[in-house]
């Protein structure tokens, strides 16, 4: 390719959309390293040095090797990879596992190696000289194959070779100079030094311009890799600590804040083989390509759940694939046998794929890559990790949590519905153990927690919906069967002020029906009662009602029995007065009768 | 004193080997120029007759520097008698060289 087409690729990448929205102050060379870019904001420094320190076997070589690579393949910049250590036979071989060919970049005239060996017992040194020599190398091979890129891995080793270190500190001044002046986008590595010091022999005295930093931790007997940038002059850039991983595809940084979150979303929903679990999801299970977590303490059906899952998956005729950290594989199949799940037929026809290893086996980077490269080998729609708790036993969710994050992203972006069981550390349900899960259970959308509940010399199993995002989801806790039919949810007993679960929820159940019985029979009663009553009272009324109507005639028969003596008497009084010729009188007054 | 005569003498006793040296330079540099003049002064005092020298420009055959593993300059190689040897710097310490090159000064003891 010709000069115009290189420089249209480096202006175009600071217009690129990233993290750290910095103005294009500074000509950036894009690393083509996954993450890597994205925390530089771009890539390293352009036609300046860069320096890489870190100890042995951090990845100082890998890093310098997949930049040179990347550059030549990807981004039309030859590059020319001077070593003071490897033979380039060597390096060739040891880059071979990540998918690089030297060789063959070699012959395309994209790459140039240079071995660059001194033994001291060979060398005598008397009188002036200078390192015009190395120059004349580096600016031969630049010139060969028109390189951009420049690395030179670790030019530290000429401290060893040399005697005399003030001709050689200021030769490296010039050569430092030298590249920025031809304008090489350069990286060179030193090993770390004592203490606080970045490399051995004070090579970041004269690489100002961009510095990072790897390093490999050993916490609770297992590795991380770590990268930080250190230094980027006249530019932002993320300051963080982040893991990366050497795998089959290259170096790879896990940057915290790379994640753009812009993965697509699927409205499909997949049950979870549990029809009441299903039920209390919005009565459809979960979003397909969502992470599902299952906490719980020991022995509370967390990898049953997750089996059942899987199983469901594959009657559906897709594929699924089960990542286990505690049982082999045979023993999952012979133990998902016993709860009513049988994954043998899966297993047999290839929809069903188990990986089996020890958390152990490897740092969860590792681990990470393993699941990359067999994810998009086997191309599942569901994957499951049982457990992450195990996996990742390091104790700060710092440290687990981008590691989690970039696999659920992964499977995210592949659309993949994933299931991850955790051990709950803590006692029973007594203290809240769920807690302990706070860390990682934000990065998923659907939390189911189950919980061994002892009451009434006996221990069973709950499960209810912590939560799940996008969905109406039941409230309720429900008591969580596992039998050789398979699992089932039972509703629990809620009496009191407290869960009744097991023999003790059937014992209650049957309590309640008997004293329903007997309630009922009570109220009969009652009512038996409260009629007869009512028959007593009714006749005592229709007794006393004849008795009023007896003495009301009475009185009517007096009343009239009366008034027809007086009536007599008044006539015979007129009678009389008529006879005498006068006006009737009686008590006083005049009457006038008509 | 007749060096010439007594290197003759040695080389009748024991035939030694021949001297396959080469010096790179860079260009006519003063360091260049004083390690070349250094370096012939030697020969001709204790490998007279018994060497052959060859002097490269790096800056005219810069694909030369990887064969010998240049990294100084200047860097006198004997690549024969086997093993190969370098001695790097302007050659200004006769002493030095002669050590470096392992050959048996010839005069020892005379000025």
């Amino acid at each position: 390719m010709n000069k115009g087409a290189r420089r249209a690729i480096r202006g175009s990448w600071p217009r690129r959309t990233t993290l750290i929205d910095s103005l294009p102050v500074l000509s950036k060379a894009p690393t083509g390293i996954e993450g890597l870019d994205e925390i530089t904001g771009g890539g390293l420094p352009a036609g300046r040095p860069t320096l890489v320190a870190g100890s042995a076997g951090s990845g100082k070589t890998m890093l310098a090797v997949e930049f040179l690579v990347r550059g030549a393949t990807q981004f039309d910049e030859p590059g020319v990879f001077m070593m003071f250590e490897e033979s380039a036979a060597e390096l060739t071989n040891n880059v071979r596992s990540l998918g690089f060919d030297l060789a063959e970049l070699a012959a395309q005239k994209k790459i140039a190696l240079d071995h660059v060996h001194i033994e001291r017992s060979e060398i005598e040194e008397t009188g002036e000289y200078d390192l015009e020599g190395l120059f004349i190398r580096l600016g031969h091979a630049i010139d060969t194959i028109g390189a951009k890129r420049v690395v030179l891995d670790t030019v530290e080793a000429l401290f060893a070779g040399l005697p005399n270190q003030a001709i050689l500190r200021s030769e490296l001044r010039r050569l430092f100079r030298w590249l920025k002046d031809r304008g090489m986008t350069a990286i060179v590595t030193g090993e770390k030094g004592e203490g606080n010091a970045i490399t051995r022999y004070g090579l970041e005295e004269y690489v100002a311009d961009c510095v990072i930093v790897l390093d490999q931790r050993v916490q609770e007997q297992i590795s991380t890799r770590r990268l930080r940038v250190l230094k980027y002059r006249g530019t932002a850039h993320g300051t963080n600590e982040y893991p990366f991983l050497i795998g089959a595809h290259g170096f790879s940084v896990l940057p915290v804040t790379s994640v753009l979150l812009d993965h697509e979303v699927s409205m499909e929903r997949v049950p979870t083989g549990v029809t009441r679990l299903d039920e209390m999801l919005g009565g459809q299970g979960v979003f397909r390509g969502s992470s599902v977590l299952v906490s719980g303490s020991a022995g509370t059906g967390k990898s049953s759940l997750a089996a059942k899952l899987i199983e469901t998956a594959c009657q559906r005729g897709e594929r699924a694939l089960l990542f286990a950290y505690e049982e082999s594989t045979a023993q999952i199949v012979r133990n998902m046998r016993s709860v009513g799940i049988d994954l043998q037929p899966w297993v047999a026809n290839g929809l069903l794929k188990l990986h089996s290893s020890r958390p152990t086996l490897q740092g969860h980077e590792q681990h990470l890559v393993v699941m990359h490269d067999l994810v998009r080998a086997f191309r599942p729609s569901v994957v499951a990790v049982d457990p992450i708790s195990n996996l990742f036993m390091a104790h700060d969710d710092a440290d687990v949590k981008p590691t989690l994050m970039r696999l659920i992203d992964f499977l995210k972006k592949e659309q993949i519905t994933a299931v991850f069981t955790s051990l709950t550390s803590g006692g029973e349900a007594s203290s809240a153990p769920e807690d302990s899960q706070a860390g990682v259970s934000s990065l998923m959308d659907t939390w189911l927690l189950l919980r061994n509940v002892e009451f009434n010399g006996e221990r069973n199993r709950t499960i209810f919906v912590r939560k799940s995002r996008g969905m109406a989801h039941s409230n309720q806790v429900r008591e969580f069967v596992l039998s050789d039919k398979g699992i089932d949810l039972v509703d629990v007993y809620l009496g009191g002020d407290h869960v009744l679960t097991g023999s003790a929820r059937i014992a209650r159940e049957a309590r309640e029906r008997v004293a329903t019985t007997l309630h009922e029979q009570d109220h009969q009663r009652k009512l038996r009662q409260l009629a007869s009553k009512r028959k007593a009272i009714e006749a005592q009324i229709a007794a006393l009602q004849a008795e009023v109507e007896a003495e009301t005639e009475e009185v009517h028969f007096a009343i009239s029995q009366e008034s027809s003596v007086e009536n007599t008497a008044w006539h015979d009084m007129g009678v009389m007065a008529r006879q005498r010729g006068g006006v009737p009188r009686s008590n006083g007054h005049t009457k006038e009768r008509p | 004193m007749s060096s010439a005569a007594e290197s003759y003498v040695r080389q009748d006793m024991a035939p030694s080997p021949l001297f396959e040296l080469r010096l790179y330079v860079a260009g006519q540099t003063a360091k260049s120029v004083t390690a070349f003049a250094n370096l012939q002064r030697i020969c001709e005092t204790h490998l007279s007759g018994r060497y052959c020298l060859e002097v490269i420009d790096l800056t005219k055959t810069p694909q030369l520097a990887a064969g010998d593993q240049i990294l100084a300059l200047p860097t006198l190689v004997r690549r024969l008698p086997e093993p190969i040897k370098k001695i790097i710097g302007d050659l200004s310490n006769e002493e030095k060289v002669l050590v470096g090159l392992d050959v048996k000064p010839v005069g020892l003891g005379t000025s």
